[in-house]
Parts: C-alpha cells; structure tokens; sequence
C-alpha cells in the first residue's frame, strides 16, 4: 500500500479466482481459497496501481486517489474506480489501460466498477503524488478542499516564490488552473482543490 | 411502464436534468476557438466538458430506469427535438459573450441550489451524481459571477450589452421552477427537489449579484415555457442536427 491513505487495501473475499474468460487466465490463475488468492491481488493491485494519468503522466491512479478497490468476490475480480472531474477525457484512457493490465493477468472478464460516492477530491492526492507534481512543474493543491477556493497563493514550483497571481482558475485541463509567477516570472499551472 | 409508474418517473426526471447539461455543454462549446481571450476559451472549454460529462451519467442512468436498452449515446443521438425535456434557455443560440455570460450565470445559480438539494435525494444514484455535480457548479458560478461583474461594472459598451442580455434572458427562467406533476410525484417520494425552495435561493443570489454589478432587475411582461413537454424553439433543431450528424449518418460509428 502506498502513503495515499484512500485506496483501500485488496479485499480477498470467498474462494479464489475461478476462470476468467480465456485460457491464458485459467492457468495463470490461482487455485480457490488460501493465499494464492490473496497473493494474486497483491500482484494484480501492484500492477494496476502503476497505471498513470495520460494527462500528467508522473501520477499513478494510485496517487490521485482513482483507483479505490481491487476485490474478489467468489470468481469475479472487480476493479473499482472514482473519476475525477465529470467530463475528463483521461479518464477513458485510465479505464482502457486498466482494461489492459487485467487481460494481461489473464482477468480480461474482470468488472471495472465507477463508482461515484464519495466523489473524488484532491484531498486523496498522496503526499508522494504531490511531490511529483511540484517536481514536474506543477504546483500541488493546498489543501484542504472543503476549504473552496485556495485562500493562500501556491508556491511558484520552479522557484518556490510566494509571490504568484493567478491569470485564470481553468487551465489546459480540468484539474488545473492557471498562475504567473511575480518573481522569476514563469507562468505554471496549479492543481486546483476539488 | 405505466405512463405513472415511479420509474417512468424517474426516467423522466434523470432525462430532463440529463438533457440540460447536454444542451447547454453543447451550446457552450461552440466557444471553444472562439473565445475573446485564450484564458477563457480555455474556461468556457472546460465548463462545457463538466457539462457534457455531467450529460453523460444522466443520460447513462436514464437509459437504465428505462430499461429499454437504449444508452446515453442512443438517448443523445437519436431522438429529435419533441423528444428532448431541456429547459428553452439552454437552447437559444450563443449571442454575444455578455449574453453567454449572463446565461451560464442564471443557469449555474440554479444547478448549485438545485444539486444542493438533490444530495439529499432517495434516489442513491442521484445523490451521488448530484454530490459530484455541485462540486463543479460551484466553481463555474465563481467563474459566471465574476464576469456579470466585470461587464456589468465595465464599459459602456460591456454594461448596454450585459442589460439586453439579462432583458431577454429573464422571461425565459421561469420556467426553471416550474412545477409539474412529475416534480411533485418526485418530491413526495424523497427523491425530487423542491423548487420553490431553489427558487428562493436563486432569487436572493440573483439580487445579490445583479445589485453588486450595478445593474437593474427586469421585471418581464411575459414568460417562455414549454421545452419539457418537447415544445421547444426552432433553435433547437440546428443544434440537434449539428450534435447529431455523424451519429445519424454512421450509426453505432466510434472514435
């Protein structure tokens, strides 16, 4: 498990995986019940949570606090995810890739559940996700987000002056806003609070 | 289903929320390119995706309660205008930035009172659509408020503009709290909102924004209903055609 705190660790419930839908899968599955089951999503969730944004491709959906659950329910794995603005394209391309390691673990009839409550919020960013959003240019949200509107100015990520403004609250995509640093006078973008 | 029966109902009432925020998306995405500034080209852009978003688990979950088979594309591809449950204001054509302006602002207004109260909904999925919704309407009505200040408190020229907006959009918002059978039959099972309520929210922010702008609230000799029992605008038959094209031409087709 990572530092996120949100997602949940795999829950192993009833037996273990029975066949997914090729055969690849049937023996690359482990037999019913005990640890294999247990070990398997390990495995599975290890791999999934490498999946990353295409949009901001240093966050894993780990980080970002999408990826909520990596489950069994008898014969049945089931992903669970929670999107994170309404209209964001990259949330296809999330559900395709995550489509794409579950075939490759040979779960390629695995169920890949949104689910919409509690609606997602930066406050799931890890505090490692954040850390590589300031090292990739982008200023991470200053929590927390039931505060609204960020009350105090992020910190420029390039050279952590103080002394930014913001140009506008939407920026290239919908987690964004953009700001302009006062010193070294650098436009960056700003991971808003949701 | 009965014509009556709670999940036509609820049909209905996810599709009428449903197309409003696929119309209105639709509408406001003509901007993008367009846009008088590259900031809020981006923003417009931005608003009209959670728009479309939002659109997207309406029609999603209206097609469920259905259950006919039909998904959000065939309920937003496939039916033509008297089919369509929006409110006439998300269809009139874009008009000038003020008139935009002015539009997004009555309408966020009302989607954050409005969403507000659908959190509390008996209808699960609602409520979770509902909390993620308000979370998004309430930073485009920052975004909404900020520019009735800027144009009412501008120019000359941003302020004459702003005022004809207002004049001829404000017949037209009447309708948003209009209720009928279905709002009723919706609220006495928990699972509606209670417009007057959202109504009385709306009123007092309106006045609020509107005085803060230094402009006059119209009083309009007449109102405009109609757009959810399909009686709708000859405007909203372009929009259709250009929305739908390529769905109807290549059916099923896929990006």
């Amino acid at each position: 498990m990572r530092a996120t705190g949100l997602a949940r660790p795999a829950v192993v419930a009833g037996g273990g995986v029975g066949p997914a839908s090729t055969k690849t899968a049937t023996a690359r599955l482990p037999r019913a019940g005990g640890a294999g089951g247990a070990e398997f999503l390990a495995t599975l969730r290890a791999a999934l949570e490498q999946v990353t944004d295409p949009e901001i491709p240093v966050l894993t959906i780990a980080d970002l606090g999408v990826l909520r659950e990596v489950s069994q329910q008898g014969e049945r794995v089931q992903v669970v995810i929670t999107p994170t603005y309404s209209g964001c394209p990259a949330m296809e391309a999330i559900a395709q890739d995550i489509k794409e390691v579950l075939r490759r673990h040979g779960c390629a009839g695995a169920e890949v559940k949104t689910r919409l409550f509690p609606p997602w919020t930066t406050d799931w960013l890890s505090a490692a996700g954040k850390e590589k959003l300031r090292r990739y240019g982008i200023a991470p949200p200053l929590g927390p987000a039931a505060a609204g509107e960020a009350v105090a100015a992020p910190r420029c990520p390039r050279c952590d002056s103080d002394n930014a403004e913001r140009v506008s609250e939407f920026g290239s995509t919908p987690c964004k806003a953009l700001y302009r640093c006062g010193d070294c006078r650098e436009p960056f973008d700003y991971f808003k609070c949701l | 289903m009965n014509p009556e029966s709670p999940q036509r109902d609820l049909f209905q009432y996810a599709l009428r929320l449903g197309d409003n925020a696929l119309i209105n998306g639709q509408r406001l995405s003509e901007w993008c390119g367009h846009g008088p500034l590259l900031e809020e080209d981006l923003a417009l852009a931005n608003i009209a995706l959670d728009l479309i978003g939002r659109a997207r688990l309406l029609l999603s979950y209206a097609g469920e309660v259905e259950g006919a088979g039909r998904a959000e594309d065939d309920l937003a591809y496939f039916r033509n205008e008297r089919e369509f449950r929006n409110f006439l204001i998300m269809e009139l054509p874009r008009g000038d930035f003020a008139f935009t302006m002015a539009r997004q602002f009555f309408i966020d207004a009302y989607d954050c009172f409005f969403y507000q109260a659908l959190r509390d909904s008996a209808d699960s999925t609602l409520a979770a659509i509902a909390a993620k919704t308000l979370k998004e309407c309430q930073y485009h009505l920052r975004h909404s408020s900020e520019w009735m200040l800027r144009l009412g408190d501008g120019t000359a020229e941003s302020r004459e503009r702003l005022s004809r907006a207002v004049v001829e959009l404000m017949p037209f918002t009447f309708e948003l709290f209009a209720e009928d059978d279905i709002d009723r039959r919706m609220g006495e099972q928990g699972v509606g909102v209670d417009l007057q309520a959202v109504a009385a929210a709306w009123n007092d922010k309106v006045d609020a924004v509107l005085a803060a702008a230094a402009m006059e609230r119209p009083a309009p000799a007449f109102t405009r209903t109609g757009g959810r029992q399909g009686l709708h605008s000859e405007h909203l038959g372009y929009l259709l055609a250009e929305m739908q094209c390529v769905q109807r031409a290549w059916p099923g087709l896929q990006w």
